[in-house]
């Protein structure tokens, strides 16, 4: 690791914890932490009144590339992160080609590290193709260049029995974890929301609970059974926290995330059908919200993760059924948890940098963030301003997509700058330039 | 009013409203010359993206009873049909100076998506939008139920306590939503009749009581029996065994129609199953409103015409 | 805002009598009449009037109403109107004497509809038009061929009439 030419001074921040220190960086590390630090030659950074947090990772994003650039490139998507807080991203396998081969996932990899905004940590498909019939090269992408360790058919359910057995039990043999879309194909064909009594006077076809529930309570029982790890992707029901609640008490390994929007949006929205709120698994009822946050504070649910899924407008400009499922989520997540769950003292910032940095991070078996802000530690982290407010708009998305379902409401805070393996990619709340941040990265690689 | 989208949204003096021009509309009829000036140089556009022969052609009829223009955009051998968006058709339209659109659409919202959208200032009406509504059908039944009841002397009046029975397919039922809403509107009680798998999963903010059973609800002597038509897809997605076993329990066959009083209105949005859902002697009966009921769409149609297109729009809106 | 009284309940009766007298009187004779009120008190007035006819002669009171809202040529940049109903008598109106009674004449616009609606019912012989006031300011060529009272006004003066029937009193007013 050879250095990079300027190191930075980050002065009167305020950890998780709450003691305010400052920070050096240098040399991609967390060089000191005390109060009263000096550097000659250091771009200072004033952090004064700013929440200091480890870097942000998100177990569950969708980049996109290959296949989809028209909705994301792993540029955009990374840009998106950072200016969200964001050093780390896993992405989902569903590209096309499908992430089903070394080859791919490495390229994957290898487009993140050079654009250099975020560490880009692909997601291996569980079966070729998506096709939930054959398993994928699990062992070659886990021992291939990008080191995958999550493995996910995210946007499909492995639903057949037998295959999810097989891969909860070959996934032991590289550490890796499983990560299901618990949604029983049977139950929802067809379905546009949460299967309710609003779903009834709207005329669209229901999605129930229970297509989400009994497919973790199997797979709960199944990595019980087979003694695997297990991790359910975007939890959005009360049933469903309560079957990881029992899981857990019983010593089973399973993990869970929930994301923003399913912490701060029900279903009440979509009496406008609007297509902007239209997402797999729906947005449910108020009491799912309650439980979900619920579950979140007492650690039910181990992780919030974005599922950040851009789509182009024409995907989402027409009738209902036919719109796309999908939010875009990298620039609001934080301010969106802080919303949801930091306002109403459900969670502290200690709470927040596990959820949305430690944990991930240990998920997904990536280094360097189980214990932020330790001199010697890679520099990951992120300043947060949580006291601004701003009404949300298309500016302050920085992917390609605006399908968001924040725009013109209010939402608390605004990341000021985040730092990747010791480089700002953004600073002034702005996101630095992309040909400074990849010479940046590629100082850093050596 | 701005747009006509759904009867969810009738308050009682609207909705009475409606009818009562409705009535005046319906003289026209009479005439010998069945043509009023009213829209004379308003432009209609009909846009059908799923094809309706019966509604689209008395959405026509209404419009040139009051001179307005209409043309007709229909799903087949159109660009519609190529896959030409919602958004480019509507933009279309609003370049030819669409005064008002008439939309039937296969996904519910469809409608509303088009009023809010932006992409057109026309008034939009809603010819029935996926399961979710269709509110000049509503308006129409609710017409005629009037006219049985009252005769010439219906102007002014509700449907204060009438009893109404909806049988048959009302989970994927647009015409039974629109009724519930606008029948409860108006002051009448309604009772629906499914097997439970064809009745949404939660009604329980609906102002109706459920039942499963046919003969029990004919016993409480209804004053309307609306029948549903089964269509014959539901079957092979397991909603009921077959259709020997749906028209046994939920067809409204002779039997059934003798416990009926003389004066029970029968009635069907068309078009019917004789034989599965209704039996021709039902629906050729006396009690039958089938012919009335179309005839009444035009009235009712012309009476939404106005009341979007004529006054000022802005006012209204 | 001051409202003199220009016609007293009597005063409306004795022209409403003679107005029928004069219809008579021009029609020589009550056969083929048909009287159709505007709405809304022009149907009062109408009703009236043929109540009158046929205490002279009887059988002459054939009396219907004539709603002109959809052929108003004001429509657009005014709220949306409710119409009122239209009765025409039962021997309808072709061939014959249709007279149109309105309470107030004065642009000549609703007369101008009430036409073009009679045009779509039939083919009457003659139409004539009684008024109880026509205050003048024309905006087309249209005359009244019975009035029961000419009432010169400037045009920011406001004529109101009252009748028993829609208003619970009886009275012609001036408000300016």
């Amino acid at each position: 690791m050879t250095n990079d030419s300027n190191s930075m001074l980050i002065t009167g921040a305020t950890l998780p914890d709450g003691t305010v220190t400052d920070l050096i960086v240098a040399g991609g590390v967390i060089a000191e932490i005390g109060r009263g630090l000096s550097s000659a030659d250091a771009t200072v950074i004033d952090a004064d009144g700013l929440t200091a947090l480890p870097g942000l990772v998100d177990l569950h994003t969708h980049l996109r590339e290959p296949g989809f650039e028209q909705s994301e490139t792993v540029l955009t998507g990374s840009r998106a992160a950072a200016i969200g807080g964001f050093t780390a991203v896993f992405a989902m396998a569903n590209t096309s080609p499908v992430s089903d081969t070394a080859g791919v996932v490495e390229q994957v990899a290898s487009l993140g590290a050079r654009h250099g905004y975020v560490t880009v940590r692909p997601i291996g498909a569980v079966t070729v193709g998506l096709a939930g019939e054959k398993l994928s090269e699990i062992g070659a992408m886990a021992q291939s260049r990008a080191n995958v360790g999550v493995f996910s058919d995210d946007g499909h359910c492995v639903s057949d029995a037998l295959l999810m057995r097989r891969a909860l039990e070959y996934v032991k043999t590289f550490d890796g974890v499983i990560a299901q879309h618990a949604q029983e194909p049977r139950l929802t064909e067809g379905a546009q929301m949460n299967e309710g009594a609003l779903s009834g006077e709207l005329g669209l076809a229901g999605w129930p609970a229970v297509a989400e529930e009994s497919i973790i309570a199997r797979d709960v029982l199944l990595a019980q059974h087979v003694g695997a790890r297990l991790h359910i992707c975007h939890v959005s029901t009360a049933g469903s926290v309560d079957v990881i609640r029992w899981a857990k008490a019983r010593g089973i390994t399973v993990t869970a995330e929930v994301t923003p929007h399913h912490l701060l949006l029900s279903e009440d929205l979509i009496r406008s059908y609007d297509t902007r709120y239209k997402v797999n698994p729906p947005l449910r009822r108020n009491e799912d919200v309650l439980a979900l946050r619920e579950g979140l504070a007492d650690g039910t649910i181990d992780i919030v993760a974005t599922d950040h899924a851009p789509h182009p407008l024409e995907a989402k400009e027409c009738a209902w059924a036919e719109a796309a499922n999908g939010m875009v989520g990298l620039e609001s997540a934080l301010s969106v948890v802080h919303a949801a769950v930091v306002e109403s003292g459900q969670l502290d910032w200690n709470d927040v940098a596990r959820v949305l940095s430690s944990k991930p991070a240990e998920i997904g078996r990536l280094a360097g963030y189980s214990t932020p802000f330790a001199v010697g530690n890679i520099a990951n982290f992120t300043l947060y301003n949580a006291a601004a407010s701003r009404t949300f708009g298309t500016e302050h998305l920085h992917g390609k997509g605006v399908n968001s379902p924040y725009l013109a409401t209010t939402l608390p805070g605004q990341v000021i700058a985040t730092i990747h393996d010791g480089y700002a990619t953004v600073l002034d709340g702005v996101l630095v330039d992309a040909a400074e941040v990849a010479s940046k990265a590629r100082a850093y690689r050596g | 009013m701005k747009h006509l989208l759904s009867t969810r949204d009738l308050d009682r003096a609207t909705a009475v409203g409606i009818l009562d021009v409705a009535e005046d509309m319906a003289d026209v009829a009479t005439r010998e010359v069945k043509k009023l000036p009213t829209l004379r140089g308003k432009t209609v556009i009909n846009l059908f993206f799923e094809d309706s022969t019966r509604t689209r052609t008395s959405f026509e009829l209404a419009a040139k009873r009051l001179s307005a223009d209409l043309i007709t955009f229909s799903a087949k051998g159109s660009s519609v049909s190529k896959g030409e968006s919602l958004k480019d058709t509507a933009q279309t339209l609003a370049a030819m100076g669409a005064d008002a659109v008439v939309i039937r659409h296969s996904a519910s919202g469809a409608a509303q998506t088009l009023a809010d959208s932006g992409w057109i200032d026309a008034a939009v009406l809603n010819a029935g939008d996926g399961t979710h509504e269709h509110p000049t059908q509503a308006l129409l039944d609710a017409f005629t139920m009037r006219r049985r009841l009252h005769g010439a002397a219906s102007r002014g009046k509700d449907l204060d306590g009438l009893r109404v029975t909806i049988v048959g397919d009302v989970l994927h039922s647009r015409v039974a939503r629109s009724n519930v809403w606008l029948l409860n509107t108006l002051g009448a009680t309604v009772r629906l009749v499914a097997p439970a798998t064809l009745l949404p999963a939660n009604t329980s903010g609906w102002p109706v009581t459920i039942g499963f059973d046919l003969d029990e609800a004919i016993n409480d002597d209804p004053d309307v029996v609306m029948m549903l038509r089964i269509q014959a897809e539901r079957m092979h997605a397991a909603f009921f065994p077959n259709a020997r076993e749906y028209s046994r329990q939920w067809g409204l066959d002779g039997e059934r129609l003798e416990r009926l009083r003389p004066d029970t209105m029968v009635m069907h949005p068309g078009p019917m199953n004789r034989g599965l859902e209704i039996s021709a002697s039902a629906a050729d009966s006396s009690r039958s409103t089938v012919l009335e009921q179309v005839a009444n769409g035009v009235s009712i149609r012309m009476a939404v015409l106005y009341l979007l297109l004529s006054g000022d729009r802005e006012a209204t809106a | 805002m001051t409202a003199r009284t220009v016609l007293q309940p009597a005063d409306i009766t004795r022209a409403l009598t003679r107005i029928s007298h004069e219809i008579l009187e021009s029609n020589r004779g009550g056969s083929d009449l048909v009287i159709l009120g505007i709405p809304t008190r022009g149907v009062s007035l109408a009703r009236r009037i043929g109540t009158i006819l046929e205490g002279i002669e009887p059988g002459s009171g054939t009396v219907g109403s004539l709603d002109v809202t959809m052929y108003r040529d004001d429509l657009a940049g005014q709220p949306t109107r409710a119409p009122s109903p239209t009765q025409m008598p039962k021997g309808g109106i072709d061939g014959k004497t249709v007279v149109l009674v309105d309470d107030v004449l004065y642009s000549g616009r609703t007369i101008r509809a009430a036409l073009d609606a009679l045009g779509d019912h039939g083919r009457p012989r003659a139409v004539r038009l009684a008024v109880l006031v026509d205050r003048g300011h024309r905006q087309l060529p249209i005359r009244a061929d019975f009035v029961g009272k000419n009432l010169p006004t400037s045009s920011d003066e406001r004529i109101r009439v009252r009748l028993l029937e829609t208003d619970g009193i009886e009275e012609v007013t001036i408000e300016s």
